[in-house]
């Protein structure tokens, strides 16, 4: 850390990250469950903690290294920061002395504005965390009201303020589209994430998720989010981020120079990742495997029975893949054989006339990211090639 | 090798009785037939399912009887000793009206069961009327006594003075509880004639109904009008010049129980070991090629088809498949016609005629479950008589067949004579509805001073879309309802055309009235924008007649498709959820460049054009 002073989408350090190793661990416990979630978490304290935190060190302690250090750590939830910065920093030396940590890794951890005050700050950068992740979503009051979240834009201005002290580069997630939404309340919200320094931002469309509190709600009759209001506000906040130097270098993530993510690039470059906690997802060895999402079973379970389910793929499988993921980032990839297959395709052939793909020898791209995944889709419907 | 070695094997004719029981729809017919194999003990109790008749499950699920059946029932009467019931189903339903004359035909009488609380309906009129056509001798029959509602002396009343049936002589039951079923056992034994014919005379057998059994082969439904028919038999059709061995005959007790023969005015099943369907005729004659008859019975007149529709499989690979099922169910079905077609847009497939629009689903539904088809129905229409220039006439199934306006004289389409009762309140609402749809009114009836049948003369295109269902909206569902064709008239008719993205998609044209055009290509244009997703660019979609642009909607482009997050990694959810998408997909056409949903292909139908 800090990661090269590159552009955020450049393609050469698309295709390093690639290389790069990776942890993610998972923290579930959350005050109170946000209505959109539909992570892994539990609500309230519990006691399910400090067994949680033996079970995770045990995993960690279990699992076998890769070729090299680590170069990307992310703490996720769930709220991190409900657990103290020591706790975390004891997850982290586990991590460290297990599988070893590069000079240069990224070590990042997503925290709520309202848990950010300065000691917990620099409890955390003192562990060794460079890297933090506010979940500030809107700076609008109504708005926030309306995702279920129990900070105020004051304190997230605060915590904002705080991380950059401590912190060598501070993340915003901001979620757009809820229901009630005006253009002006989510343009100005991703002003001032922008105006208070921030170095990258997640902005996220809301999702309405299958079984969260707001899927049912929709489901009652409530208004989904509308897409085209999505569109728009997608738009605006490229632009807006773009005018302070922040580069849109994947589908939902913006970055000053230097300051992309190393965990998100090396999960979108395919690269490896172990994984830690309740329902985390790794990708090691060619394959991919997740586990127990329940917290008490992967409590009593850890570490040696807590893989839920995998999955296993063919070179084609793999390829396609690659291709899927990549073609988030702005990059894009080396098309490879399932690109060039898709490039070929008539579906291919449709996109690129759509200007949504965009084929050149080396590197295919997606240039209208609001429309992915009607790539996606055309890429899982090609047919292998035959063999030999 | 004996002339007649069957004699001792039959049942004496006078120990037989042949009847059909008909009426309107829901009047409960398939309920007294499951009391009426209950009280003859064709099954027990536990055998019972409800219904037992209704045996497909399009049938079951839909509440009609579609197939005509037989089974044979012993019945054993408490002064008289024992008889043979032969009962054979008929359909309720207008669209199946022929399949009715057919039953009828392997009859000597018939139970006209009437609702005693809804009273004549118009297919109980339809109904009987056929019958008495076929020379039956009819037994009426109130049913539902045990609703609140009957009213058995007033209907009782109605079936005097409409059908001119002695009042005295109607019975009273309700199947729902068997009450008064033992009486009727009794009725049909005393006042149904017995079959006539002698076992000695030369083999007639009518075959009346046929199905296809994956192992037996095609199975026919028989009559035996004269003389015997056994096991082993070298049998001969007469009218298709068929010489088949008899395999297997039998009864239905309604299970298939094989026979040694079955002798006059016996009803059973033949099985030749036929596989190819085709080769056995419903309608055909049976004969003994050791000793045959020479004249063979009257057949049937053949169903005409009077809706078309084409059906187009998903996958175009399924070409054959969808050939092969359709000949299969024509075996059953002998109402069904197609004939190949093509379509530009949507490929290889076949134009199809069905009796109406029932029918139409039925056979799709069929195709799709029994033989797991994919099928895209394009709108059904009429056929139509067109006049060219020249003087030659044409006659046309398919939108698409039209010729242009400048090499046609005139185009005629199908009339048909529509039979309505209904309360007297909602004369006046009826009136207007079939003005609405073009209906010249013809004859005025007070059947009693509550109700009146209204004959009117309507073109089969505004009654086959919709009708029925706007006639029992208006009328609170107390108007009924039959129909038969009436000739064909000189139209004022004109070809509205869809274009998508420009391009006219033939499987969307329909023939409509001129005075009917806009609105019908406004609305169905409409219909069409909610359908169709939006796609990656938009897409225009506009009615037209001609070069004349009436009509004009967009699909607005897509804008957003696309995850916004990959929950902490988790790549094969993303992938799970494509996938499902993907396969949403699937079903969908494309017509050009447009993806384009099944079900729009039937919205032509929901187009209320008035």
């Amino acid at each position: 850390m800090p990661t090269d002073a590159v552009r955020a989408d450049d393609p050469a350090l698309a295709d390093r990250a690639a290389t790069w190793v990776g942890a993610y661990v998972h923290i579930p416990f959350c005050r109170r469950v946000c209505p959109y979630c539909d992570f892994a978490v539990v609500e309230g304290p519990g006691d399910l903690r400090a067994p949680y935190l033996e079970a995770l060190k045990a995993e960690i302690a279990a699992d076998q290294p890769f070729g090299g250090p680590l170069d990307a750590v992310h703490l996720g939830g769930g709220t991190p920061t409900s657990l103290d910065p020591a706790a975390l920093g004891a997850v982290l030396a586990g991590l460290a002395s297990r599988f070893g940590l590069a000079d240069d890794a990224e070590v990042s951890i997503e925290a709520n504005p309202e848990d950010l005050d300065a000691p917990t700050a620099e409890g955390l950068a003192a562990a060794g965390f460079n890297r933090v992740s506010l979940g500030v979503q809107s700076f609008d009051p109504a708005v926030l009201a309306s995702l279920g979240r129990r900070h105020s834009p004051e304190q997230a201005g605060a915590a904002i303020a705080i991380a950059r002290t401590s912190f060598a580069s501070v993340n915003v997630d901001l979620i757009f589209g809820a229901v009630g939404e005006s253009a002006r309340s989510w343009e100005s919200s991703v002003q001032r994430a922008v105006d208070a320094g921030i170095d990258h931002l997640s902005a996220y469309a809301l999702t309405v998720e299958r079984g969260t509190p707001l899927a049912r709600a929709v489901l009652a009759g409530a208004p989904a989010p509308d897409p085209d209001d999505q569109a728009d506000k997608y738009l605006a906040a490229e632009s807006i981020a773009a005018a302070s130097g922040l580069v849109r270098y994947e589908t939902s993530n913006y970055a000053r120079n230097g300051h992309a993510c190393r965990y998100n690039l090396l999960t979108w470059a395919h690269g490896e990742y172990a994984a830690f906690g309740n329902g985390a997802h790794r990708h090691r060895d060619g394959r991919r495997s997740w586990n127990l999402r329940r917290v008490d079973r992967y409590v009593e379970r850890s570490p040696a029975a807590v893989v839920a389910g995998e999955e296993q793929l063919d070179a084609w499988g793999r390829d396609v893949e690659r291709v899927l993921v990549g073609l988030r980032r702005t990059a894009g990839v080396v098309p490879g054989i399932a690109g060039a297959a898709l490039a070929g395709s008539a579906a291919g052939e449709r996109l690129i006339a759509a200007g949504v793909l965009h084929a050149v020898a080396d590197r295919l791209q997606v240039i209208r990211p609001l429309l992915g995944d009607e790539v996606g889709r055309a890429l899982l419907a090609l047919e292998p090639p035959p063999i030999g | 090798m004996p002339t007649r070695p069957h004699r001792s094997a039959v049942t004496d004719t006078s120990r037989i009785r042949n009847f059909s029981i008909i009426a309107h729809i829901d009047h409960g017919k398939s309920t007294l037939a499951d009391r009426l194999l209950e009280r003859t003990g064709a099954l027990d109790v536990r055998e019972m399912r409800e219904q037992v008749l209704d045996s497909m499950d399009l049938e079951r699920e839909r509440g009609i009887t579609i197939k005509a059946q037989a089974v044979r029932l012993a019945y054993r009467s408490p002064s008289r000793g024992d008889y043979v019931l032969n009962l054979i189903d008929t359909p309720g339903h207008v669209d199946f009206t022929y399949e009715v004359s057919r039953s009828l035909a392997a009859c000597e009488g018939a139970i006209l069961l009437v609702d005693a609380a809804q009273g004549v309906e118009a297919q109980t009129l339809a109904n009987a009327y056929l019958a008495v056509e076929g020379g039956l001798e009819i037994i009426a029959v109130l049913n539902k006594l045990d609703l609140p509602a009957a009213d058995p002396d007033r209907v009782e009343e109605e079936i005097a003075s409409v059908l001119g049936i002695d009042p005295d002589t109607v019975l009273r039951v309700s199947a729902k509880t068997g009450e008064g079923v033992d009486a009727l056992l009794e009725a049909i034994i005393d006042r149904l004639p017995p079959p006539q014919g002698s076992p000695e005379a030369p083999l007639r057998a009518l075959v009346f109904d046929s199905y296809y059994d994956s192992y037996r082969g095609v199975v026919c439904y028989v009559r035996v009008s004269e003389g015997t028919m056994g096991t082993g038999d070298r049998l001969r059709f007469m009218v298709s010049g068929e010489d088949l061995p008899a395999d297997e005959v039998g009864v239905l007790t309604p299970k298939a129980v094989p026979v040694a023969a079955l002798g006059p005015g016996e009803v059973g099943y033949l099985i030749t070991g036929v596989k190819e369907i085709g080769r056995i005729k419903v309608g055909d004659t049976v004969t003994r090629r050791d000793h045959p008859a020479t004249v063979a019975m009257p057949g049937y007149r053949e169903p005409k088809p009077m809706v078309f529709s084409g059906l187009f499989p998903t996958d175009g690979d399924d070409f054959e498949r969808l050939r092969e099922a359709l000949e299969r169910l024509k075996l059953n079905d002998a109402a069904l016609q197609w004939e190949p077609e093509s379509s530009r847009a949507l490929g290889f497939g076949f134009r199809c005629g069905f009796l109406g629009l029932l029918h139409m689903e039925i056979v799709r539904e069929r195709l799709e479950r029994e033989y797991d088809l994919d099928l895209v129905a394009t709108a059904p229409s009429v056929g139509f008589q067109v006049v060219l220039t020249d003087g030659r006439e044409v006659e046309i199934k398919s939108p698409q067949d039209l010729p242009e306006p400048t090499a046609r004289r005139e185009i005629r389409e199908p009339l048909f004579r529509v039979m309505i009762i209904t309360p007297t309140e909602f004369t006046g609402t009826v009136m207007e509805l079939l003005r609405e749809h073009r209906g010249v009114m013809g004859e005025m009836q007070y059947l009693s001073p509550e109700r009146v049948e209204l004959i009117y003369r309507v073109p089969l295109a505004e009654i086959v879309f919709g009708f029925f269902d706007q006639l029992k909206s208006r009328t609170r569902g107390y108007a009924s309802l039959d129909y038969e064709p009436d000739g064909y008239a000189t139209s004022d008719l004109v070809r509205v055309e869809i274009l998508l993205n420009g391009t006219p998609v033939d499987a969307f044209s329909a023939i409509v009235h001129k005075d009917k055009a806009y609105t019908y290509g406004k609305k169905l244009v409409e219909r069409l924008r909610e359908i169709i997703p939006r796609q990656l660019f938009d897409v225009p979609i506009q009615a037209a007649i001609g070069s004349r642009i009436i009509a004009r909607e967009t699909v607005k482009a897509k804008r957003k498709d696309v995850i916004a997050k990959c929950y902490g990694g988790d790549i094969t959810r993303k992938k799970k959820l494509l996938e499902k998408q993907k396969e949403g997909k699937k079903r969908m056409k494309m017509l050009g460049s447009v993806e384009v949903p099944q079900e729009a292909f039937i919205a032509v139908l929901q187009v209320d054009a008035d």
